[in-house]
């Protein structure tokens, strides 16, 4: 029940939008990320955008994982 | 698919478990607290992918199974009422009460209504001013903010045919509660990303690691967040650490979601709440507080509170402790399986019973 997907949001209107994710739109409610802007990917559960994905953070663990990839022996 | 293929990466994978084998030299008991990560777990293999002295057991983080039999007879009577139209995501239908489940009820006339959304019940509830629209609130911290702005919602449109049946659970009493078992063998925990998304992990988990030497590691859903959280909950184990740490950065702020958190507090007081299989944990749920209570299905329909006892048979509980595994119970795969269901671990989408049933995992294997 807790699953959520990141999703672009590609329409932002007052309380919702649409979000997309490998071309399949849904209307998805803003009102707990009232921050999230256009172009923004959201994490929707349930039909609620619950957070605005933080692009730097995953690059960021992304680039850990792969950094300790590269040091191994 | 931008944050979520990455996270799939076979190469990633590869060396997570390569690092994960170097840094391992002793026998080490984690859980991973939400059936989310246990479907994962088992859809792509991980658990048989790390070292043999690495187990992972599985956490009671399945709102639908932890769901008391009560509520689920309760949620059956208000559904067979005829003024009702009930809402409810998918996953509620094919739970066993003690009696039916919400296709039982459905088929005997009851208009039991599939929603994918708490916004789906509430507009519901404008198209249908002469019916009753009862939405089934079940769920962790992920769910229940939306679940609350819906009640906030109807409550601002003057909505009064619209009521929420509270069944919300949170996470730290649930850990708490598993540490504090007798039979308690787990050392460190994989917390549930999703959870902590919505109330950040600054607040409850630092207490809970240090009280318990638990290393707690909020972590994400895909194999490669599983697996990175597992490396830094055994780095912390290796090094003798009990600290929480954060692995899905990307989605999870250490004080959460701050709207969400503030929209939980207006709608919700904290109680304490019945865990199916398990027991009463204090303060470990939601129920509407006063100024909203006029929305709670229970108080509206008056249905009276009836205990009733489990199927003999059903481990779920000890499943849902992490102390038995599903393939361990002599029912499973034979007389419980997800189209006859003894308990809700067979039949929910994060249930650790489905997980082993849908891919397969025999009995002898599931058990070891």
């Amino acid at each position: 029940m807790c699953l959520a997907l990141p999703m672009k949001l590609v329409e932002r209107r007052e309380f919702d939008g649409t979000a997309e994710l490998n071309g399949v739109r849904r209307n998805v409610s803003l009102l707990l990320v009232p921050e999230a802007v256009l172009g923004d990917h959201v994490l929707v559960h349930a039909g609620s955008a619950i957070t605005v994905v933080d692009a730097e953070e995953a690059r960021k663990t992304l680039e850990l994982i792969d950094s300790a990839l590269r040091s191994e022996p | 698919m931008k944050f979520l293929s990455e996270y799939r990466d076979p190469q990633r994978v590869e060396s997570l478990v390569r690092r994960i084998h170097e840094v391992t030299t002793r026998p080490w008991t984690l859980m991973e607290v939400c059936g989310g990560q246990t479907h994962s777990i088992v859809r792509y293999g991980l658990d048989r992918m790390l070292p043999a002295q690495i187990e992972l057991v599985h956490g009671p983080g399945c709102p639908v199974c932890v769901t008391p039999l009560e509520m689920l007879d309760a949620a059956h009577r208000i559904a067979a009422r005829p003024e009702v139209i009930f809402a409810t995501f998918g996953d509620m239908l094919r739970v066993p009460g003690s009696e039916t489940d919400l296709y039982g009820v459905k088929a005997r006339g009851g208009d039991v209504r599939i929603v994918y959304s708490p916004t789906d019940a509430v507009e519901l509830a404008r198209k249908h001013p002469d019916r009753q629209v009862v939405f089934f609130a079940v769920g962790f911290e992920t769910t229940a903010p939306a679940n609350a702005m819906a009640v906030k919602v109807a409550h601002d449109a003057g909505l009064g045919n619209f009521s929420l049946l509270v069944s919300h659970v949170l996470v730290p009493p649930a850990i708490e509660a598993v540490c504090s078992a007798p039979h308690n063998r787990v050392q460190g925990f994989l917390a549930a990303g999703h959870v902590c998304t919505v109330m950040g992990y600054v607040e409850e988990y630092p207490g809970l690691a240090t009280r318990f030497g638990v290393p707690i590691v909020v972590t994400g859903f895909e194999p490669v967040d599983v697996l990175h959280g597992v490396l830094l909950c055994v780095q912390q184990l290796e090094s003798g650490r009990c600290e929480v740490e954060n692995q899905y950065s990307r989605m999870v702020r250490p004080a959460g979601n701050p709207v969400a958190i503030a929209t939980l507090r207006e709608v919700f007081d904290v109680v304490d709440r019945a865990w199916r299989g398990i027991g009463v944990i204090p303060g470990s749920g939601f129920a509407l507080c006063a100024e909203f209570a006029a929305y709670d299905a229970l108080r509206r329909f008056e249905v009276a509170h009836r205990p009733v006892a489990e199927p003999a048979e059903c481990i779920a509980g000890l499943v849902l402790q992490g102390v038995k595994k599903p393939g361990e119970c002599p029912a499973f795969g034979t007389r419980c399986t997800p189209e006859k269901p003894l308990g809700a671990p067979m039949v929910s989408s994060e249930g650790a019973c489905a997980a082993y049933h849908a891919y397969r995992r025999e009995p002898a294997e599931a058990g070891s």
